[in-house]
């Protein structure tokens, strides 16, 4: 189910603004990558090209061309709508639908494919799903209570139940803790270990020792100054960034020199 | 050294906050005492209606019941058409203002629907009397002559197009207004990160305004309908205009004889009212006033009923 994300020459603009430029990068299956980057490098920016999410901002739009295993989601005829089943999304702020239960949060992404499903089968899919986010346990008693009233890490992993409910190729996550506290930052990190071995996960953290701790490749954007394009500085195995970069802003960034 | 007790320490009086306090106990007190003023008027005046003798009453109706009956079948039947009609098109409306219009085009639409809410409602009885009815008068036929098996649109047909159904028209069309204007607001309040949880799963623009959009809204929209509900059981002018009014409780939509409105039957009536029959109108009007707080009490006991997943915790 995992697949090869290959980005050729991209470059991401909002109407005439160019915000990230000519990134070339290639993701590996089953593997953690992490964007790190200060503040407006736009490393969210471009996790949403992966999946046409930025196409939600009006005048959002892209130049080259992403591919997942050699199919290129912005070919002539690709239905952004159907990339984003391929590739599943979990956001900064845990974003469950209030109005929902957390059975049919879990449910929401898979009706929108088959609207007909046996009792049965959802109940396992539930199950299977709230278990693959580690979830299950906490919530398996309630699961006809309404989502919001989780508290912030198990909605989180509520998010990524419904993500995974669909068998997504890749899922994307825009920094997935920063609105968690240490605890629920563990379970959802232990998480992503665990998730490593069916999807390729791509992931944006402001946290560094997250993205040593998680990832196995990582990506470090900057950007010149406000108003230039983020670029990608340097891309490689997350030891080697952290350890020996080898860019100057690169070291500067990870040790802590500014950001 | 001596412990003297410390005076407890007093929230300095800030005049600023005592005449805001004072202002707001004084504005909500005035509100129960007018609606308590309103009340009491119409408890009182109404106590005559209800014993009345048969000679406060023409056309051989013998009590206060059998008078009234008609009358609020008539205000709730047209204002539920008028509803029926309205609510769909209001939320159609307010999703296109909100979620599929380019934002200069719904700017300006949004002014349009807040201008047609500015339009008084004598002007909306002149149009349904000169246009709407003579327009629609063709369209009842063909409806009787094709489904008149089906009850609603018995025969024969009204030969003027003055019906109960064109003055829920004439309703939906007034309240209309005010309910796109609420529901556009609710929907534009929809949090982002709902919607974008939505689209991420993969769902279409319209998947995602039935996953995120409508249920986050359904307590606005709710809302919405019951404000305009209200509005069309009390509207008077438009229906005292279209509508020849009969005393017949009818679900026949095209026929000449409809029942008419509490409201409209007041205005009508009022002038030449006098003795007992202004108490006969006036109990009119007290039923009217149970209504409109009945439906307000199932809105409210709906609303509340799921609360849990209204979205507001």
């Amino acid at each position: 189910m995992s697949k090869r994300i290959e980005v050729n020459d991209l470059n991401v603009y909002y109407s005439k603004f160019l915000a990230v430029e000519d990134v070339t990068l290639t993701i590996e299956p089953r593997t953690v990558t992490a964007f790190i980057g200060p503040s407006g490098c736009g490393k969210s920016t471009f996790l949403r090209t992966l999946n046409r999410m930025h196409e939600v901002i009006p005048g959002a739009r892209v130049e080259g061309e992403v591919l997942i295993d050699g199919n290129n989601l912005y070919g002539p005829g690709v239905d952004p709508v159907l990339v984003r089943r391929q590739v599943g999304m979990v956001f900064q702020r845990p974003n469950p639908f209030p109005t929902m239960s957390i059975g049919d949060n879990v449910l929401a992404g898979v009706k929108l494919n088959n609207t007909r499903m046996s009792k049965s089968d959802s109940d396992d899919l539930i199950e299977r799903s709230l278990r693959g986010a580690n979830l299950w346990n906490e919530v398996k008693d309630r699961l006809n209570q309404p989502g919001s009233g989780l508290s912030g890490g198990q909605q989180q992993r509520l998010c990524i139940a419904r993500a995974i409910a669909v068998q997504p190729d890749v899922l994307l996550m825009d920094e997935p803790c920063s609105a968690l506290d240490p605890i629920s930052t563990l379970a959802i990190e232990d998480l992503i270990e665990e998730l490593k071995n069916e999807y390729t996960i791509v992931i944006v953290t402001h946290n560094m020792q997250q993205a040593s701790r998680v990832s196995d490749r990582t990506a470090f954007f900057n950007i010149a100054g406000t108003g230039k394009p983020g670029k990608l500085i340097e891309y490689n195995d997350t030891t080697t960034i952290f350890s020996n970069p080898s860019v100057q802003a690169t070291e500067d960034y990870v040790s802590g020199r500014f950001g | 050294m001596t412990t003297a007790v410390a005076p407890p320490i007093k929230a300095k009086q800030r005049p600023g906050d005592r005449i805001f306090s004072t202002a707001t106990v004084v504005a909500g007190s005035l509100i129960l005492v007018v609606l308590a003023a309103v009340a009491i008027f119409l408890v009182a005046q109404s106590l005559p209606a209800f014993t009345a003798d048969e000679s406060a009453f023409k056309g051989g109706i013998t009590n206060f019941w059998d008078y009234v009956w008609p009358l609020a079948f008539g205000t709730v039947w047209a204002a539920a058409l008028a509803l029926l009609m309205a609510v769909p098109v209001a939320i159609g409306i307010a999703l296109f203002i909100s979620h599929y219009a380019p934002r200069k085009l719904a700017q300006s639409l949004g002014y349009v629907v807040d201008l047609l809410a500015a339009v008084p409602s004598v002007v909306f009885g002149l149009w349904g009397i000169t246009v709407l009815a003579p327009a629609l008068q063709p369209l009842y036929s063909q409806l009787v002559e094709w489904f008149g098996w089906f009850p609603l649109f018995a025969g024969p047909v009204s030969g003027t197009g003055r019906t109960i159904l064109t003055v829920a028209v004439v309703l939906a069309v007034m309240i209309l207004p005010i309910m796109t204007a609420l529901c556009r607001e609710v929907f534009l309040q929809t949090p982002r990160l709902h919607e974008e949880a939505a689209l991420a799963l993969g769902a279409t623009r319209w998947e995602m305004i039935t996953m995120a959009v409508l249920p986050f809204g359904r307590p606005g929209i709710i809302s919405a309908a019951m404000l305009g509900l209200g509005r069309a059981l009390g509207e008077t002018m438009a229906v005292a205009m279209v509508l020849s009014p009969a005393s017949v409780i009818s679900f026949a939509l095209l026929q000449s004889q409809n029942p008419s409105t509490i409201a409209a039957n007041i205005a009508l009536n009022f002038p030449e009212a006098h003795g007992v029959g202004v108490n006969v109108l006036i109990a009119t009007g007290l039923i009217l006033f149970l209504i409109t707080l009945a439906v307000n009490m199932v809105a409210r006991f709906v609303i509340n009923r799921r609360k849990a997943f209204s979205g507001a915790n």
